[in-house]
């Protein structure tokens, strides 16, 4: 890696489509928590079912608007790909990365995609422990993975 | 099995295909090639025009059915159908819908079309370059997961960690394409075999798909003529009978971020048992199989989910002497399919299987009775299709 790339502050250059809330509003309380360096999913307040992405209805009991679910961030890996070609114009200069499957156990083992930190051409091993780092952009927060020694 | 079923009650009676171009390379408009492939398909199955009485397509094809019956004058268009969905799940799910109309009366003829000049509109792999996102990409796009090579890729992975496959399996799936490419004139790859050596050697896309996991991006169209069963037994073409077609999606395929509860699938769990069932076949009575490559990694998984191997017996099934006409066990992709015959989203393949049925495949498996297609794994939904003489 160049100085500029491993002096860069976020994991992926800067110019990558930012996140936000969907129109209708049935995720923001995720994009809230994380810009507070939280990590909030939804949890039926009825049947305790976990839910990722939000949806305005429960998929295993349909009650509505299920709540919300503050979780560790702790997760482990459940897969990984090390992306060479660069399918966004932003990314040009930054392949190779690493984007790894995050299964959260206490939180129904639900998933969340996210990049690994650290060394792009490390080993990766399915079932490693990882834990959230909240990665703060201008207009948005990222969930963002490392290792956690055992 | 209910009563209510499109077996043999449509058939595959023409079949149209545009030159197949690299993309970008269209010298003609999109529409334009939907047009050609439609009358092509026409011709090759002796109707006029005219006689189109029914329009299904898939994808979100851009040519629109109103369009394409304004332009061919069709005096009475009775049915038009659009397939849910993107990628090309719905390939065999299009001609279902065509052999769903047809058996219920609502048409006796259509046409079903997919038309794709990537140079002329956006390319499939590559992200638009957008300031926001929101919705299920903003979970993985900021993050540069944003393709369809990209997300197969994991679910490729998990696979292979769950079932001990080696980058072998996938390799000779990639080979097999190209191999069967080689034999046929209108395929953009023909005249460019593929090695082992050339496949380790090419530039990785997203571990674990090299280059050649990869489907290509071309221009074209394709046309696919369906009628009815009085129709189609003295036509031109010797009918390729729809035995059986499924679509759908297991529990929560949909799920954002990767969240689809069962992961490493092709998502056709339950529409493969569906499917066999309405055909009243099994998997061993399947002659010769054309299974969408979007990339090599969900033919994997769907050859295993079509009951052609256990998950644990991929590294034995999946062989290039295996999978390749005219000495293998199940010859896949005998055109070169989405690697190397064209991808024009799948409908090039199942053009292959009624060949297969005809017998005018450019690898004909010998005596071939029951042509399979599988469309669009790894995406939701999917669709699946059996044709048989």
């Amino acid at each position: 890696m160049s100085e500029t790339e491993t002096s860069r502050k976020t994991y992926l250059p800067a110019g990558m489509p930012v996140p936000a809330p969907a129109h209708d509003g049935v995720d923001r309380e995720f994009y809230e928590a994380a810009r507070r360096h939280e990590l909030a999913v939804q949890r039926c307040g009825k049947c305790g079912t976990f839910q990722f992405p939000a949806e305005w209805i429960c998929h295993k009991c349909h009650a509505t608007e299920p709540g919300w679910h503050r979780v560790s961030g702790r997760g482990r890996i459940y897969s990984w790909e090390r992306v060479w070609h660069p399918a966004h114009p932003a990314l040009k200069n930054a392949c190779p990365y690493l984007v790894v499957v995050v299964e959260l156990p206490d939180a129904g083992n639900i998933r969340m995609v996210g990049n690994l930190l650290g060394d792009p051409m490390q080993e990766v091993k399915i079932d490693s422990e990882v834990e959230a780092v909240f990665e703060d952009h201008e207009h948005a927060t990222l969930v963002q993975w490392r290792l956690v020694e055992s | 099995m209910s009563e209510f079923t499109v077996k043999d009650k449509a058939a595959i009676v023409g079949v149209g295909e545009t030159k197949y171009y690299k993309r970008g390379q269209a010298p003609v408009s999109e529409f334009r090639l939907a047009l050609e492939a439609i009358l092509r398909a026409c011709d090759d199955a002796g109707i006029r025009p005219t006689d189109i009485d029914g329009i299904a397509s898939y994808s979100n094809d851009r040519n629109d059915s109103v369009r394409v019956a304004t332009a061919l004058g069709l005096p009475e268009l009775r049915f038009s159908n659009m397939f849910w969905g993107g990628g090309g799940g719905g390939g065999s799910g299009a001609i279902g819908n065509a052999a769903a109309a047809i058996a219920a009366g609502y048409a006796n003829c259509v046409v079903v079309y997919r038309a794709l000049a990537q140079g002329q509109f956006g390319r499939f792999g590559q992200t638009p370059a957008l300031k926001t996102i929101s919705g299920n990409p903003a979970y993985t796009w900021p993050y540069g997961m944003s393709t369809p090579a990209q997300w197969i890729a994991l679910r490729t992975r998990r696979f292979m960690h769950e079932h001990n496959v080696t980058q072998d399996a996938i390799a000779a799936i990639a080979l097999a394409c190209y191999h069967h490419a080689q034999f046929n004139p209108r395929a953009v790859m023909y005249g460019r075999p593929l090695t082992r050596k050339m496949y380790d050697e090419s530039r990785w896309i997203v571990e674990p798909f090299h280059l050649y996991d990869c489907c290509m991006e071309n221009d074209g169209a394709a046309a696919v003529i369906l009628a009815t069963r009085d129709r189609a037994r003295d036509m031109k073409q010797r009918p390729a009978w729809v035995m059986a077609a499924a679509q759908g999606s297991d529990f929560r395929q949909g799920a954002g971020a990767e969240n689809n509860p069962d992961y490493a699938t092709s998502n056709f769990k339950t529409l493969a048992p569906r499917l066999y069932a309405m055909a009243g076949i099994e998997p061993k009575d399947v002659d010769v199989a054309q299974v969408y490559e979007n990339f090599t990694g969900a033919v994997m998984t769907s050859l295993v989910e079509h009951g052609f191997c256990a998950p644990d017996g991929v590294m034995e099934f999946c062989t290039f002497e295996n999978l390749t006409w005219p000495n293998g066990k199940l010859p896949i992709n005998t055109s070169g399919g989405n690697l190397a015959e064209c991808y024009m989203h799948g409908l090039e393949l199942i053009i292959e299987a009624a060949r297969q049925i005809r017998g005018t495949s450019t690898c004909q498996v010998k005596d071939a009775e029951i042509s399979m297609v599988v469309s669009g794994p790894m995406v939701a939904p999917v669709s699946d299709l059996i044709l048989h003489r």
